[in-house]
C-alpha cells in the first residue's frame, strides 16, 4: 500500500511517502504565507523523488496547525499529538515520552508500547514556549538559528536570563550584549530557558523513558544538551526529526 | 485585600491568589510548597499591615505556569499541597 | 506659579516637566512630606507642604535608580531653597522603590497608585487601569483609595505600551499618532486574534500582505489589545469611576474601544496623572510621618 503523510506546520510543510513501511519520497518546504501553494509544492517534489504520480497515493493524511490548508489533497487529518505518537513509536519501539517543539507550539505526548496516546500537555499561544523565541533571539543575538545551538559548546559560565515574554527577553539579551556577556554565555541562557519551559510541561505528564526528542529544535545541540541535563537522561533524536509527523500522519493512512 | 500574583499571557492566567484579610502569615504554605513559590514577608501593598503575610516570592511571579507545574499533572490532579495547608482558606489558584 | 516644561520628543508617554507654588512659605510648615516614584522610563518626585502639593517634577530615568531619585527630587526643588535634607519624610515607589537613598520606606506603585488617583480624581474613583511601558496594573479601590483587589502583569509584552510599540514599528507609524489613526477606517475589523505580540505581528504582516490598509490593521490591534485589558479588570472586578493612568491614557484608539467594551467611560482630569504614583507615595509619607510623631 502506498500512502502520504502531509504536516502543515506553522513555518515548514513536511510530506512523506509511505510503501508498505518504507519511506520511498519526502519534501520539506517553508510554508510563507501560502501554506497551500507550499503543500502542493512539497507533495510534488515528493511524488516527483519516488518517481510516482498522484494517482499511485491510495490514501493521504494531513496533520498540523495548517493542516486544513491541505484538504486539497488530503480526505482525512489527525492531530499533531496522534501523528507524532504513531511516528515516534515507529523508529523507536521503546519511546513512552515524545516532545515536539515546533515553531509555535511545544508538545510533550505520554505513550504506550503501541504508540497511543496515553497523555499529552502543549504550550500553546505564546511564543515562549516554542522555536520561535530561538528564532527571535538568534536575530537579537545577530547569530544564524543554525549557529545558535553550537555557541553553547563554547559558554564558561551560566548566565540568568529573567525576560518570560520573547518581547522582553530581546531587550534583555541587548543589555546584556551590552554589559559585554560573552555571545556563548547569552546563547546558553536562551537554550536553558527554552528547556525549563519544555521540561516544566514533560514534568505534568510524568516523565517516563525512553524519550524521544523530534521537530526541527531536536537539530539544535544546545537545545538537546539543555535538556538532556534538565531531564538527567539522554533523549532519543530519530535522523529526521522533522518528518515524524509526517511519518506518523502516513502511518495512520496505511491503517 | 485580594491580591492576584502571577500573569496572564496567550496562553492562559496564572495568579495566585491570596486574601490578606484572612491570612496570618503562619507560613504552612510556604512549607507545603516544594519549589520555593512562597514566602513570608511584610506586605509591600499596604504600608499600615505590619504583621507578617504570605507572598509570591519575585523569582517565581512571572513563571507561575512553569513553577507550579508539577503540582498540576494534567490527568488526576491531586489538591493542591499550598491550597489544601491553609488553615483559614486564604489561598487559591485561577488555573 | 513657577512651570517649566522640556518636551523631548522622544517617546509619547512622557514630558519633562517641573511645577511648584511660590505661594507656599515652606520654612513654616508642620510636615514637608515627599512621594518618590522611580519607574523604568521616567521618574517623577511630589513634595507636600501640610498636606498641600508644593512642587513636583517628571523626569527621564538614568541608568541608576539612586541618581534618578536625587535628581528628580533636586529638580522638584530648585529655585524653591528647599533642599532634600529638609523633607522629613519619605516614601519611595515604582520599579525603583528601593533604591531612594533618602527615603524611610518603600510601598507598591499599587498602593500609591490608588491613594494618587484617589487625591487626583475624587473619592468616586474605585477602578484603576495603569498601563505604562513595561507593565500593566489593574486595581480595585474603595472610597478611601485603599486597595480592595489587584493584579500586575508585567510578564507579557502583550498587555503593556511595549505591545503597542512593536506594531507601530511594524506599521511605520508614530506611536502618538497610532489613536488617531486607528479611526480612520469605514467599519471597524475583527481583533487580530493572537494575543503573543510575537504571533500577533505575524497576523498582521498576513493582513497586510490580503490588502488590508494599515489604518485597518492598527484598529485590530487596538481592539485586541482593549478586549485583552477589560479581561484584566474583569478579574478584579469593574465599578465605576474608572480612571485610565500610564502612557495608554493617551492612545484613543485603545481607550475608547476599552470603553465601549466595559461599557463605562473614564473620568477626565486636566492634572499631570504620571504623577498619581508619587501623590499617593507623599499622601502615605504624611500619613505615616504622623504616626511616628505620635508614637515619639
Amino acid at each position: 500500500m502506498i500512502t502520504a503523510g502531509i504536516d502543515c506546520g506553522a513555518k515548514t510543510v513536511k510530506v512523506l511517502i509511505l510503501k508498505d513501511g518504507r519511506v520511498i519520497g519526502k519534501s520539506l518546504a517553508l510554508a510563507g504565507f501560502d501554506t497551500k501553494a507550499a503543500t502542493e509544492q512539497s507533495f510534488n517534489i515528493a511524488l516527483r523523488g519516488a518517481g510516482l504520480s498522484k494517482n499511485d497515493i491510495q490514501r493521504i493524511v494531513a496533520t498540523g496547525a495548517g493542516r486544513l490548508e491541505a484538504a486539497f489533497l488530503a480526505k482525512e487529518e489527525t492531530t499533531e499529538v496522534a501523528a507524532d505518537a504513531r511516528g515516534a513509536i515507529k523508529l523507536f519501539p521503546s519511546a513512552r515520552t515524545v516532545i515536539d517543539v515546533g515553531a509555535e507550539e511545544g508538545r510533550a505526548i505520554k505513550i504506550d508500547r503501541n504508540g497511543k496516546v496515553v497523555d499529552f500537555a502543549v504550550n500553546e499561544k505564546c511564543a515562549a514556549g516554542a522555536g520561535a523565541f530561538m528564532e527571535a533571539m538568534s536575530r537579537a543575538l545577530e547569530v544564524p538559528l543554525e549557529e545558535l545551538g553550537e555557541l553553547t559548546l563554547k559558554s564558561q559560565r551560566a548566565v540568568p536570563m529573567n525576560a518570560q515574554c520573547v518581547v522582553f527577553a530581546e531587550s534583555e539579551v541587548v543589555t546584556l550584549i551590552h554589559a559585554k556577556t560573552p555571545k556563548e554565555d547569552i546563547s546558553r541562557a536562551i537554550h536553558d530557558a527554552i528547556s525549563d519551559r519544555i521540561v516544566s510541561m514533560v514534568r505534568r505528564i510524568g516523565l517516563e523513558r525512553d524519550v524521544v526528542l523530534i521537530g526541527g529544535v531536536a537539530k539544535n545541540i544546545g537545545f538537546v544538551n539543555s535538556l538532556n541535563r534538565d531531564l538527567e537522561l539522554e533523549v532519543k533524536i530519530p535522523e529526521e526529526p522533522e518528518f515524524v509527523g509526517a511519518l506518523g500522519a502516513a502511518i495512520l493512512a496505511a491503517e | 485585600m485580594i491580591a492576584h500574583y502571577g500573569y496572564k499571557d496567550a496562553s492562559g492566567e496564572y495568579f495566585i491568589i491570596l486574601d490578606t484579610e484572612k491570612c496570618d502569615g503562619c507560613g504552612a504554605c510556604v512549607d507545603a510548597c516544594r519549589w520555593g513559590v512562597l514566602e513570608v514577608g511584610v506586605d509591600p501593598n499596604n504600608p499600615f499591615h505590619e504583621e507578617p503575610i504570605v507572598l509570591v516570592t519575585e523569582e517565581h511571579r512571572n513563571k507561575l505556569k512553569y513553577s507550579c507545574a508539577q503540582c498540576k499533572p494534567v490527568s488526576d490532579r491531586p489538591p493542591l499541597p499550598c491550597v489544601s495547608a491553609c488553615p483559614n482558606g486564604a489561598l487559591s489558584h485561577s488555573w | 506659579m513657577a512651570q517649566e516644561v522640556r518636551t523631548t520628543g522622544e517617546y509619547w508617554r512622557w514630558t519633562e516637566s517641573r511645577w511648584n507654588d511660590p505661594d507656599i512659605d515652606w520654612r513654616k510648615a508642620k510636615t514637608i512630606t515627599a512621594g518618590v516614584d522611580v519607574g523604568s522610563v521616567s521618574s517623577q518626585a511630589v513634595i507636600m507642604v501640610d498636606g498641600k502639593i508644593f512642587a513636583t517634577g517628571n523626569m527621564r530615568t538614568g541608568s541608576s535608580s539612586p541618581d534618578s531619585a536625587l535628581n528628580v527630587t533636586n529638580w522638584a526643588l530648585e529655585g524653591t531653597g528647599m533642599k532634600i535634607e529638609d523633607i522629613h519624610y519619605t516614601v519611595g515607589t515604582g520599579y525603583g522603590r528601593v533604591n531612594v537613598p533618602f527615603a524611610q520606606k518603600a510601598i507598591t506603585e499599587i498602593a500609591c497608585h490608588a491613594r494618587g488617583a484617589n487625591w487626583i480624581y475624587g473619592p468616586t474613583v474605585r477602578t484603576l487601569l495603569d498601563m505604562g511601558g513595561q507593565d500593566c496594573k489593574a486595581i480595585h479601590c474603595d472610597e478611601k483609595g485603599k486597595v480592595i483587589n489587584f493584579l500586575m502583569n508585567d510578564k507579557c509584552a502583550a498587555g503593556t505600551g511595549r505591545g503597542m510599540e512593536v506594531f507601530a514599528d511594524l506599521l511605520a507609524v508614530p506611536i502618538t499618532k497610532i489613536g488617531e489613526v486607528s479611526f480612520q477606517i469605514d467599519e471597524e475589523p475583527p481583533a487580530v486574534n493572537s494575543t503573543c505580540v510575537v504571533f500577533a505581528k505575524t497576523e498582521a504582516t498576513g493582513l497586510l500582505r490580503a490588502g488590508w490598509p494599515k489604518e485597518k490593521v492598527i484598529a485590530a490591534y487596538c481592539s485586541a489589545m482593549a478586549h485583552r485589558v477589560a479581561e484584566l479588570l474583569e478579574r478584579i472586578g469593574v465599578e465605576k469611576d474608572f480612571v485610565i493612568t500610564g502612557g495608554i491614557s493617551k492612545n484613543i484608539g485603545v481607550v475608547k474601544r476599552l470603553e465601549k467594551e466595559l461599557g463605562i467611560e473614564t473620568l477626565k482630569t486636566d492634572f499631570d496623572v504620571q504623577l498619581a504614583g508619587a501623590v499617593g507615595a507623599a499622601l502615605f509619607a504624611q500619613a505615616l510621618l504622623k504616626k511616628h510623631r505620635s508614637a515619639a
